[in-house]
């Protein structure tokens, strides 16, 4: 890791959470976590559940908390940015769960619909951009679609055009920081997230399934998830998603959230119940239909309505609860603090020390 | 004057009546004597047709392909309400790294109103399943290949009475309902075996499809096999002597191609009623209902209505191009070496030989059409009786 080389002091958070955070004493035995402003501001996934500062007792009110409340408007202002990549076969419906997930057309479907469906010769990396507000809080969410995985008779090393865009995204990010005049705000497009789409086969995982997350999930978060998961009977389901855990346990494959990231205690008890859960089942859908009186998003088929939301039906909610509502931040910081800083680690440690001059940079940086 | 011509000609037309009607009642006499002279008895051919048929018993080669987890060990069992998979273990990955294509055949005696059935099934695990699927299709196409010449020599061999027909008659073709209409898998698959046997493609696990989505992925599946000239197996023309209800089946069934499927080992109660089906939080679907899927049809057609004329194609089409290219590529290779020597005994190209080929030919398909007859006729007696 990165013990030689010191992280520089104030290196500007590129996220603020949904829910107000709270202050984390900061942890000795966490190597990986931020050094900077003060006491550590680090970032509680669970709000309400806060550690207190750690050590002397205060004798009287000085305000320290209001930080939160100025970090929160500032992040507010800015706004910031989440990029999740989704992979699987054709067809599996990523784009209509990503669309789902955030309620906004952000498939690169969906703007600009061509109808054809052509196979790409190789994968292609296709990303788009939406702004979506919520609540004052403003995301750059960018979709990063993979067309053509999986699609060709022959699949070897498919994965490679994918694996060369998030070390390109890594590449970009690090060229961005070892400027001497830096922006004040790095554009963050390295990949937080990336989407697993399992087929619900019933059976097992696919070879290409298994190739893929072993060589990916060193690299990027990987968070696998069982399409269409209403082609399965509650039982069926439940088989399935032993195997495949089984099978992801057998290849060695980590899956976010990754064992070995674990904080402490509170964070591995509620993560091991995650793990457990894993990988969701989902379904997705963008169209609404009439259930007990409710409008709910969902699928109509000759013999009943599939809810999306409803968690007898499948567990679209625990996704986008986990993902999105407490888990979004911690994406991102595993992704900086962990993946990054293994990218950057083998960068300069192949460059013997010395980050190469590129194109923008006139003066030599002096790392 | 005219009252005298008129007294005549009315005369000779009586006359001519009579004598018509003398001779009408005279041949028709003379007919039916000539008739139970002439009967000669053949009639009941028909019947002795089946009875030996009935004795010999019917013999059905399927054939499944399709990656693994599209059902179709589970529509086989809903078919042919057998349990033909289960000692079967499934594989996890580890297994399967190294899995080729294999072929494993299973073979069942169905025995239903005194007809029996020899019905064998061709699975084919490992099916596009690996991450290289380069020709995956091969260890298929040698397989029928490899029937067609086990025919082939017996048919040409000293003792003839015995031959087996291990010929697939049929190979089913399951097509993932994820996608959005043929993968490259499927469109070569298709063309490496739409000349070795009768190709009829399904759309697997139909269940996890909406209405709209079924009918668009069929009509682009349809636009695809067109586009890509994969011959699938054609439903024959209806005669034109067959009732409107059979047309309009017919009709349904040619327009409802390639059928959505979806099969069941379990039983659910719904509706007061126990039916195959799958039990889902939302919804229970009923395999033999027609607004679910296609099952019905599938099964229709595959052994009610034209398992015969699968046979027949078989027969007389597959097979005839693939002893016709036995043959020619034999006796190119015979002028080339001009050796006696072959791995397949030499059929004297002389023509007597050929001509008594024809005429058991003919013989062979008299007899089929005599046993659909008698099929039908079956049919009728039956209804007859529960009437």
């Amino acid at each position: 890791m990165s013990e030689s080389i010191i992280p520089p002091e104030v290196r500007p958070k590129p996220a603020v959470p949904a829910k107000p955070p709270h202050v984390a004493a900061p942890s000795p035995t966490a190597p990986h976590g931020p050094s900077g402003l003060g006491g550590g501001v680090g970032v509680d996934r669970v709000p309400g559940l806060g550690h207190s500062g750690g050590g002397s007792t205060l004798l009287g009110y000085i305000g320290i908390d209001t930080i939160i409340e100025q970090m929160r408007k500032k992040t507010m202002k800015a706004g910031f940015d989440f990029n999740i990549m989704i992979v699987g076969y054709s067809g599996l419906g990523k784009s209509t769960l990503v669309n789902t997930l955030f309620k906004s057309q952000v498939s690169r479907w969906s703007s600009g619909w061509g109808g054809e469906h052509k196979i790409p010769k190789t994968v292609e990396i296709k990303a788009v951009s939406h702004v979506i507000e919520e609540g004052g809080v403003k995301m750059k969410l960018t979709v990063i679609d993979t067309p053509g995985f999986g699609d060709q008779i022959n699949n070897e090393n498919c994965w490679d055009p994918i694996s060369k865009y998030i070390n390109e995204q890594y590449e970009k990010f690090l060229k961005e920081e070892v400027n001497i005049a830096r922006k004040k705000r790095i554009p963050d497009t390295r990949v937080h997230c990336c989407l697993y789409f399992i087929s619900p086969t019933g059976h097992s995982l696919r070879q290409l399934d298994i190739e893929f997350m072993k060589h990916l999930s060193r690299v990027v978060n990987i968070i696998p998830v069982i399409a269409k998961s209403d082609t399965m009977t509650p039982d069926e389901k439940n088989e399935f998603k032993h195997r495949v855990r089984k099978e992801l346990e057998t290849y060695g494959i980590e899956y976010y959230p990754q064992n070995e990231f674990d904080d402490d205690m509170e964070d591995k008890n509620e993560n091991d119940k995650i793990r457990e859960a894993m990988p969701f089942a989902v379904v997705g859908s963008d169209k609404e239909y009439q259930v007990n009186g409710k409008r709910v998003l969902g699928r109509k088929t000759a013999w009943g309505v599939v809810e999306v939301e409803n968690p007898n039906h499948c567990e679209f909610a625990l996704l986008r609860d986990f993902l999105i509502r407490s888990h979004l931040q911690d994406l991102k910081e595993v992704t900086h603090n962990i993946h990054y800083e293994t990218y950057r680690a083998r960068r300069l440690n192949d460059n013997g020390g010395l980050h190469p001059i590129s194109a923008n940079n006139t003066q030599e940086s002096n790392l | 004057g005219i009252l005298s011509l008129s007294l005549p000609l009315s005369l000779s037309l009586c006359l001519a009546c009579c004598l018509s009607l003398c001779l009408s009642l005279c041949l028709s006499l003379s007919l039916s004597l000539s008739q139970e002279k002439q009967y000669v008895g053949f009639a009941t051919l028909p019947n002795q047709v089946h009875r030996k048929s009935v004795k010999k018993g019917f013999d059905f080669t399927l054939m499944v392909a399709g990656e693994s987890g599209m059902g179709k060990s589970t529509l086989v069992n809903s078919l042919f309400l057998t349990d033909l998979y289960k000692d079967r273990k499934l594989l996890n990955s580890e297994e399967r790294i190294n899995q080729t294509v294999e072929i494993i055949k299973h073979t069942v005696d169905i025995e239903e109103k005194g007809v029996k059935l020899k019905l064998t099934i061709v699975d084919t695990p490992g099916f596009g399943d690996a991450v290289n699927n380069n020709e995956c299709w091969k260890p298929i196409t040698d397989y029928i290949d490899q029937q067609f010449e086990q025919y082939f020599r017996d048919e040409s061999g000293l003792n003839r009475k015995n031959i087996q027909d291990n010929r697939v008659h049929c190979c089913l073709y399951f097509i993932p309902p994820f996608g959005h209409g043929l993968r490259p898998v499927d469109v070569e698959f298709m063309k490496a075996l739409h000349e070795k046997v009768n190709v009829v493609p399904l759309i697997a696990k139909a269940d996890c499809l909406t209405p709209n989505e079924i009918k668009k992925l069929k009509d682009r599946v349809r636009e695809e096999i067109e586009r890509f000239g994969i011959k699938v197996y054609q439903f024959p023309e209806c005669d034109s002597d067959e009732d409107e209800e059979f047309k309009q089946l017919d009709k349904e069934l040619k327009e409802c191609c390639p059928l959505a499927v979806i099969g069941s080992n379990t039983v659910v109660e719904t509706r007061g009623q126990r039916v195959r089906g799958r039990l889902y939080p939302w919804g229970i679907v009923e395999v033999e209902n027609q607004s679910h899927c296609d099952f019905v049809k599938l099964r229709n057609m595959l052994i009610r209505s034209h398992m015969h004329d699968l046979k027949d194609v078989t027969c007389d089409v597959h097979y005839e191009n693939y002893r016709a290219q036995c043959i020619q590529d034999m006796t190119s290779k015979l002028t080339q070496d001009n050796r006696m020597e072959s791995p397949i005994p030499i059929l004297p190209l002389s023509t007597p030989d050929v001509e008594t080929d024809r005429l058991i030919k003919m013989k062979d398909e008299e007899l089929a059409r005599m046993q659909e007859m008698l099929n039908k006729m079956q049919q009728q007696i039956h209804d007859g009786k529960d009437q």
